[in-house]
């Protein structure tokens, strides 16, 4: 130590650690190990594998790598555990999940330093951060529990949830992926990273302090191999946040398998400034943004958009303020950067920006030493980075930005979408009006005005396209715990269809009218299919119905570029929207007795087929009310804070129809969809096609404009191939058997579409066609921050 | 000025060589069109403090530096000479000599940086600080309204300049900022600059009249454009005095006006501060958002009356180890 006369002279901070004593003291208790939490217990120690600490390399302790065996003992003690705990009334879960976020709290310091120790993020950060928010979601999904029979009636508990959550927020994505499924009532096995097992081992303590159940939480170690065990596992859900890599890998992996999945993936998220914005608060915005837990974050603001007049202002305070960044000790409460979580990722980081300098970019870092033991990489940012760069298009995942100047705002726009992630952005403006509008146009699950990283349990949290799929967080995010109580249970299962032959079958025709030709619809065009060739379908009593347009990958290529083309109808007001489909209802009914005729000869009874032209309607009339009333919240996050939802349509959507209720099952599907602004390519049904053109003349008819719904007829599972495979397709619903369901579940991990895959048969005419469940699956969700004060 | 000063490089008390900022002609782009995002400095100014620790000796020292940086004052209705050598005599012997022994300083080395009254007051406070080389600051100009014809404000800063006044802390007329007469309000401060001859014009922006974060940084422009030696926030006498907040947006305006002119101002957060934690707080955002230049009392003033107690109380317990009383200590 200086003496107070030489410290008088330097003013600087000195050393400030954080007490470890209570840390070292546990860990030296559990030298011999750490087995996993299974059935409320802790087993014996299996194959260890060792958890170091970033900042120094030093090993803090062995822990078990989980086989098979532990995942399937893990999950049958969840399994065994589901009735009862979802049996518990909606207050006593409450109880239990108040008791785990007052225990979070009395161990609050304890997890703040095991959390530094093992994942080297600075003290400051799990302080003040991480651990307030993880009993923050406690409290909060406590309250869901409590209300979780009012506020969601006709939903069950998802059941019992295999959760793997990354290294960059070790016990936070414990608690985004916890809370809710207990809230909930589902039992969850949980694996925590490799680099970080050791706060997800504490709170299983923890919560056997605070009386869990046993079996309701289970806690099993290990690396990717116990991760692709517990996904392969029967379980009914699947909870995954980290990698696009390694969630595009679930989502082949539960194909087919009929397990609920939500993945929150990587991001590559927009950090625009604008030439009015207050430059020293987004100076500090990229502080909070990349330079916060050394960049390691999914939604970090790594890719900086400056509009050209305040860029070179912008850079020189960023520059000074980089410098100004105090890295070192985790556990030193004056530290900003702590150390990068593992050498692997060090080695990628260093990698990813060699190889940028290489394409031409300057970097800029912070002149701060690095420590010579441990994984430590400087804040910096780049400069001369052209969006065609390495660096701007994948994520660093280090304390890193790139910077990158723009002329407008609708450049900014551009900019920012032009990634295939969609996790989060940040807009810096002034102007509420220009902010807003960005805040509307850019792609992300979340937008922050003049802020970046605000986090809270009420406010939904995940991202659009690679970024992946699903909420975590309010209302939003309960629903992702929980599935109807009624369907998805019993019904038949559909049966695969052979492909249709344009060879001619010799049915015998109806020989009698004038002969019509069935055309696909595409972009409001009635168009001969590309392969120039049609199919026979057969109607009552095997008698040719008619013969339908056999479409092919082209016309499902040319079909999706009309739909994109057609973007005006997501701008359209609800109130727009909800009066073509009333419009649209008021021409079904007119031409009722056509419609009704083409079911009755493609076999349905008379009755039947009167009955599905009234039913559908009725569905139009319900999502053309539905049109202007599916609409957002405001959530009560924090005070001085608007925090908005809104869905927003997913854009193109492909939608396969089932076999039967050709008029009302395509209807049900094609109506929620456009009546909250996404374009539709759907495929009618193969058996029921004839339809289809009697339906694209009353779309004609009804000034649906053109591109909004486009019908392509033909063979449902290679059409389907194609559309679930589409890279410009953002959203795909199939109904159709359980192998075209596999497959088009496994082709949308392409893109990680949203995909809805249904197997079952509905009673279309039912409750189970029509209803909320078909607007929330027809859109995802943004929430913008905007915080206010004069 | 010149007294030898053991083991200190700089100068322990606000007395100072430094060039003055000459001031320019308003340059109304320098600040016109410039917003301050409160919510944005709000959560800035709380994890300022959240993201530096100090702890024991460099503690001791960055409180120690605190009462070097410290104009103490009395600005009360019933003010007397004999209060106000009471406070000198403070001001010069800030800390019981067995702390400064604990401390190991010598007490030349702890002095307040200046000691602020009411112009009535100079000529008392400039005879019980004779031989200490620690300047007498005088408020001026109807401090604290300041609503007087501005001939009789400037005739009253000649009057405490003439009375022995080292420093001038003057008032704005805070109409001209609510209305955006900025000339108007350059005028005036460059009047009284004039008035100050040789000495140090601190302006006060009286923050909590303004209300806003924007308001505030541009009135602190044109003040620096006017002439101002120091920026102040507040007379201690409105609803709201120095926060961190608005602190934060003046020290901002400080460092743009440094980057643009070339010229360092210096900055006094005044009124409401009372704890040596709050002693810290404000240092730490003088090094964080200007560098270690203005930690010392030529740049950095901490217009305060009652923190010098909790700060010598602190400084006690880092001596002793013993949580410590204050009416063990001499009164301010």
């Amino acid at each position: 130590m200086p003496s107070v006369r030489e410290a008088l002279s330097a003013l600087d901070y000195g050393p400030s650690p954080e007490s470890e004593s209570d840390v070292r003291a546990w860990l030296a208790a559990h030298s011999a190990g750490f087995g996993h939490f299974i059935d409320g217990n802790f087993t014996a120690p299996g194959t260890p594998f060792e958890t170091r600490a970033p900042a120094t390399g030093e090993v803090l302790a062995r822990v078990s790598q989980g086989t098979p065996g532990d995942v399937a003992a893990a999950v049958a003690a969840a399994r065994r555990a589901l009735p009862s705990w979802s049996g518990l009334s909606g207050h006593d879960r409450a109880r239990h999940l108040y008791a785990l976020a007052r225990h979070v709290q009395k161990r609050a310091r304890f997890l703040a330093v095991l959390e530094s120790l093992d994942n080297g993020k600075p003290i400051r950060e799990s302080r003040d951060i991480d651990i307030p928010l993880v009993a923050r979601h406690f409290y909060h999904h406590a309250g869901w529990a409590e209300l979780v029979a009012e506020e969601f009636a006709g939903m069950a508990p998802a059941g019992v949830c295999g959760q793997i959550i990354p290294w960059n927020f070790p016990l936070l994505m414990l608690s985004w992926k916890v809370a809710p499924a207990l809230a909930a009532g589902c039992t969850v096995v949980l694996k925590p990273a490799e680099y970080t097992p050791l706060t997800a081992l504490a709170f299983a303590m923890l919560a056997r302090e605070a009386g869990l159940p046993a079996g309701v939480l289970n806690v099993v170690t290990g690396d990717g191999a116990t991760g692709a065990a517990l996904v392969a596992a029967p379980v009914d859900k699947v909870a995954f946040t980290g990698s696009t890599e390694v969630g595009r890998a679930i989502r082949r992996a539960t194909a087919g398998s009929g397990k609920a999945l939500t993945l929150e993936l990587g991001g590559k998220s927009p950090f625009v400034v604008m030439d009015d914005a207050d430059l020293d608060a987004a100076v500090e915005g990229v502080v909070d943004a990349i330079w916060f837990n050394q960049g390691q974050v999914c939604c970090a603001g790594a890719r900086i958009l400056v509009q050209e007049g305040v860029a070179r202002a912008f850079a020189a305070r960023l520059a000074r303020r980089v410098a100004t960044l105090r890295l070192g000790d985790p556990l030193d409460k004056s530290t900003d950067i702590g150390a990068i979580v593992h050498p692997v990722q060090l080695a990628r980081i260093e990698g990813l920006v060699a190889q940028g300098v290489a394409e031409g970019a300057v970097l800029h870092r912070s002149p701060c030493p690095l420590p010579a033991r441990g994984s430590w990489y400087p804040p910096a940012f780049l400069t001369g980075v052209e969006p065609a760069s390495v660096l701007a298009q994948e994520e660093i995942f280090g304390p890193v930005a790139t910077l990158t100047t723009f002329r407008t705002a609708d450049e900014a726009v551009e900019l920012a979408n032009a990634t295939r992630y969609g996790l989060a952005a940040s807009v810096w403006s002034e102007n509420v009006t220009v902010a807003l509008d960005l805040a509307a146009r850019i792609r992300a699950g979340v937008v922050w005005v003049n802020a970046t990283n605000l986090f809270d349990a009420g406010a939904p949290f995940g991202g659009w396209r690679e970024s992946g799929f699903g909420r975590e967080g309010g209302r939003v995010g309960m629903r992702a715990y929980l599935r109807p109580a009624a369907s998805g249970r019993g019904g038949r299962i559909e049966t695969a269809l052979p492909p249709p032959t344009a060879a001619p079958a010799g049915l015998a025709g109806p020989g009698e009218g004038i002969d019509r030709t069935a055309k696909l619809y595409i972009g409001g065009r009635q168009l001969r299919p590309d392969g120039g060739n049609s199919y026979a379908v057969a109607g009552r009593g095997g008698r040719l119905a008619d013969l339908v347009a056999l479409g092919n990958r082209k016309d499902v290529r040319n079909a999706v570029e009309a739909a994109h083309a057609a973007q005006g109808w997501a701008a359209a007001s609800g109130h727009g929207r909800a009066q073509v489909l009333y419009y649209l209802a008021e021409n079904l009914a007119a031409r009722g007795e056509l419609f009704a005729g083409r079911l009755a000869a493609l076999g349905a009874t008379r009755a039947a087929a009167a009955a599905e032209v009234a039913a559908a309607v009725r569905r139009a009339f319900w999502y053309a009310a539905m049109a202007d009333k599916y609409d957002g919240a405001t959530h009560a996050t924090l005070t001085g804070h608007v925090t908005l939802t809104m869905p927003e349509p997913w854009g193109v959507m492909g939608i396969a129809c089932p076999t039967e209720a050709p008029l009302l099952a395509l209807v049900s599907l094609v109506l929620p969809a456009v009546a909250l602004g996404n374009r539709v390519v759907a495929i009618p049904s193969q058996t029921g096609a004839p339809v289809a053109a009697d339906l694209y003349q009353l779309l004609d008819a009804s000034d649906v404009p053109a591109g909004v719904v486009n019908l392509v007829t033909g063979p449902r599972e290679e059409l389907a191939r194609t559309l679930a495979g589409h890279d410009d397709v953002a959203a795909m619903w199939y109904f159709g058997p359980p192998e075209g369901a596999a497959m088009v579940e496994a082709e949308a991990a392409g893109n990680l579409k949203a995909t809805w895959a249904e197997s079952r048969r509905r009673d279309w005419t039912g409750p189970a066609g029509q209803g909320r469940a078909f607007l929330d699956a027809a859109c995802g969700w943004k929430t913008i921050w905007v915080p206010y004060g004069a | 000025m010149g007294e030898a000063v053991v083991g200190a490089a700089q100068p322990v008390h606000g007395r100072s060589n430094r060039p003055r900022n000459p001031g320019m002609p308003l340059a109304p782009d320098w600040f016109v069109g410039v917003a301050v995002n409160r919510p944005a400095a709000e959560r800035r100014a709380a994890t300022l403090t959240a993201r530096r620790s100090i702890k024991k000796e460099h503690q001791a020292a960055w409180q120690v530096n605190a009462i070097r940086c410290m104009d103490l004052t009395t600005l009360a209705g019933d003010d007397t000479e004999g209060r106000v050598r009471r406070l000198c005599a403070k001001a010069a012997r800030p800390l019981a000599p067995h702390i400064l022994a604990g401390l190991g300083l010598e007490p030349e080395e702890v002095r307040v940086g200046a000691v602020c009254v009411y112009p009535t007051m100079v000529g008392a406070a400039v005879r019980a600080l004779a031989g200490t080389g620690i300047p007498v600051a005088s408020v001026a100009t109807g401090f604290p309204a300041g609503l007087m014809p501005l001939p009789l404000r400037l005739a009253e800063i000649r009057h405490a300049v003439a009375e022995g006044a080292d420093e001038i802390d003057i008032v704005i007329t805070r109409a001209h900022v609510l209305g955006a007469e900025w000339q108007a309000l350059h005028d005036e401060v460059a009047a009284m600059r004039e008035a100050c001859g040789p000495a140090r014009l601190k302006v006060i922006l009286a923050t909590g009249d303004l209300r806003t974060l924007t308001s505030a940084w541009r009135a602190a422009m044109v003040a620096m454009q006017a002439g101002a030696d120091f920026v102040k926030t507040s007379t201690g006498k409105e609803g709201v005095n120095a926060t961190l907040p608005v602190s934060l947006a003046m020290v901002r305006a400080i460092r743009d006006y440094a980057g643009r002119s070339g010229h360092a101002v210096g900055f006094k957060p005044a009124g409401g501060m009372r704890t040596a934690k709050d002693a810290l707080n404000w240092q730490i955002l003088m090094k964080e958002e200007l560098g270690d230049a203005w930690l010392a009392p030529d740049l950095f003033r901490l217009g305060a009356s009652s923190m010098l107690a909790d700060i010598e109380r602190q400084l006690e317990h880092f001596v002793t180890g013993r949580y410590a009383a204050s009416h063990r200590h001499a009164p301010a």
